[in-house]
């Protein structure tokens, strides 16, 4: 069961990775803030595997905070871009 | 073991895309992707201590603070954009960064087997301390005079910041961001997950002493809650020459500090605790600690004043 | 009955990275940024969900198995809601509402 949840938790990553590479490269600012977004969601996927596989509750409390940093940094992104856009703070 | 070497890999590729990124939005962006796989790394590395700390200060303040310069740089870019460093100036701070690179590796590679540690003796004494996760016993009873510093170091990088506005602004209040919808999705987001983030950040700041967790990250969760409270319009920012705002901000360091001069007379030496109620007392430094230090990281990433206050 | 759970768990969490990868296949396929925000958002939260459901099967106590949903639920929320505003931000080049 460990075994098979590394691996899921190994997949979901490779994956994302290959999502990351896209959205990274994806022309304009809007493509690129999805990167903390799908991060967020997949890692919070492998952070909630690897507590199960690892026997690790407190990667569940660090998926927590994952999952409330990200949509803060998200949002602060969001503005970010639009304050880029229309000349600066 | 592959999951780990993918993780590896996955680091590397993300530094190097980075550090060859020029838009200066866009590296940000990618620092926080790094931060989120470093704390796979780290989870992987059973070290969720340091996962849960990279998860909200390395990746998710930091990228907000890193956010800010960028929209603060936009205008500075394109002018800067243009410019191209001479081959001899990269090549030199690329053999640097090597060179460091190559130190550290070789540290690591070196230890001897195995690794010199101070954790048994860490967790011989634990007893005394009251706490159970050693993490918090070193950061609060055995090095408590790091954390000490550091949350003084806080204040100074605060206090730094502010001396960067103007004279005539001191005493005023933060940018806000303009035209912010009162209805809306931001509203809605910021009315729900404040108050789940609110309890999240006292969750984690409370199981500090038996699980990972503790100040630092608790008070991070909150100042991200509160600015996303500012940054969705609900509140605006308190003026930097508020009373109870630098009382806030001082009252964490001063309790610390003032227990720590009391331990010359209870315990014999600055910051020492006695062990019958070594626990109180470090709950006592910790609560006024988590408010010093969250209001201190919510002021640093509102920036510098820019507007008058009313 | 453990061999029970253990089917419903692997199942589950199969389904969940099966959903992880439709959506990362629809990242890379779709033509625009909107209809990539689809594909990142339902697919990714719905293999989540999924994944959650599978450790659901395996998780010890009341508490563990609540903390679970509530991560899920949170990430929903806050998904859902920060597409909104990507979506917005990408359709008005820029400005967030």
């Amino acid at each position: 069961m460990a075994e098979f949840m590394l691996a899921a938790a190994g997949f979901v990553l490779a994956v994302e990775a290959v999502g990351l590479i896209r959205i990274l490269k994806g022309p304009g600012d809007a493509d690129r803030v999805m990167a903390t977004q799908l991060l967020g969601t997949g890692g919070i996927a492998a952070l909630l595997l690897l507590a199960q596989a690892m026997d690790s509750p407190a990667a569940v409390d660090v998926a927590l905070t994952l999952g409330l940093l990200a949509a803060f940094v998200s949002i602060a992104f969001v503005f970010g871009i639009a304050q880029s856009r229309t000349g600066g703070a | 073991m592959a999951l780990d070497i993918f993780l590896g890999l996955l680091v590397l590729g993300l530094a190097v895309w980075i550090v060859s990124t020029r838009d200066t939005l866009a590296a940000a962006v990618e620092f926080v992707a790094f931060g989120l796989v470093v704390t796979l790394v780290w989870v992987r590395l059973a070290a969720p201590d340091v996962a849960l700390t990279e998860a909200a200060l390395g990746s998710g303040l930091t990228g907000g603070l890193l956010l800010g310069a960028s929209t603060r740089l936009a205008r500075a870019e394109t002018a800067t954009s243009g410019e191209r460093h001479g081959a001899v100036l990269r090549l030199s701070a690329a053999g640097v960064c090597a060179l460091i690179s190559a130190a550290i590796a070789a540290l690591v590679i070196l230890l001897p087997e195995p690794a010199p540690t101070l954790a048994p003796e860490v967790a011989a004494n634990i007893a005394a301390t009251g706490l159970e996760n050693p993490l918090p016993a070193v950061l609060m009873a055995y090095r408590a005079i790091d954390t000490l510093l550091e949350v003084v170091v806080l204040l100074l990088a605060l206090l730094a910041m502010w001396s960067l506005a103007p004279d005539h602004l001191w005493s005023g209040l933060p940018w806000r961001p303009d035209a912010v919808g009162r209805d809306g999705v931001l509203t809605f987001v910021a009315q729900l997950l404040a108050p789940v983030g609110i309890l999240v950040g006292i969750h984690i700041f409370w199981i500090g002493s038996v699980a990972p967790g503790g100040e630092f990250q608790g008070a991070t969760i909150l100042a991200a809650m509160w600015i996303l409270v500012t940054m969705a319009g609900l509140r605006d920012m308190p003026p930097m020459s508020r009373r109870w705002l630098r009382v806030v901000l001082v009252i964490g360091p001063a309790v610390f500090f003032a227990i720590g001069l009391a331990g010359f007379a209870i315990a014999g030496s600055f910051l020492g605790y006695p062990p019958s109620y070594a626990k109180q007392l470090i709950l006592t430094i910790e609560i006024p600690l988590t408010l010093s230090i969250a209001a201190a990281l919510a002021l640093l990433i509102a920036g510098p004043p820019e507007r008058a206050a009313q | 009955m453990r061999l029970l759970l253990d089917g419903l768990t692997i199942l589950a969490v199969g389904a969940g990275a099966f959903f992880f990868l439709a959506g990362t296949v629809g990242l890379l396929r779709f033509p625009d940024t909107l209809s990539r925000l689809h594909a990142l958002t339902k697919a990714d939260n719905l293999g989540l969900g999924l994944i959650v459901l599978g450790l659901l099967f395996q998780a010890e106590g009341l508490f563990a198995a609540l903390k679970l949903i509530g991560v899920w639920l949170l990430t929903l929320l806050a998904g859902a809601t920060v597409t909104q505003l990507f979506a917005r931000a990408a359709r008005n080049g820029g400005s967030p509402e």
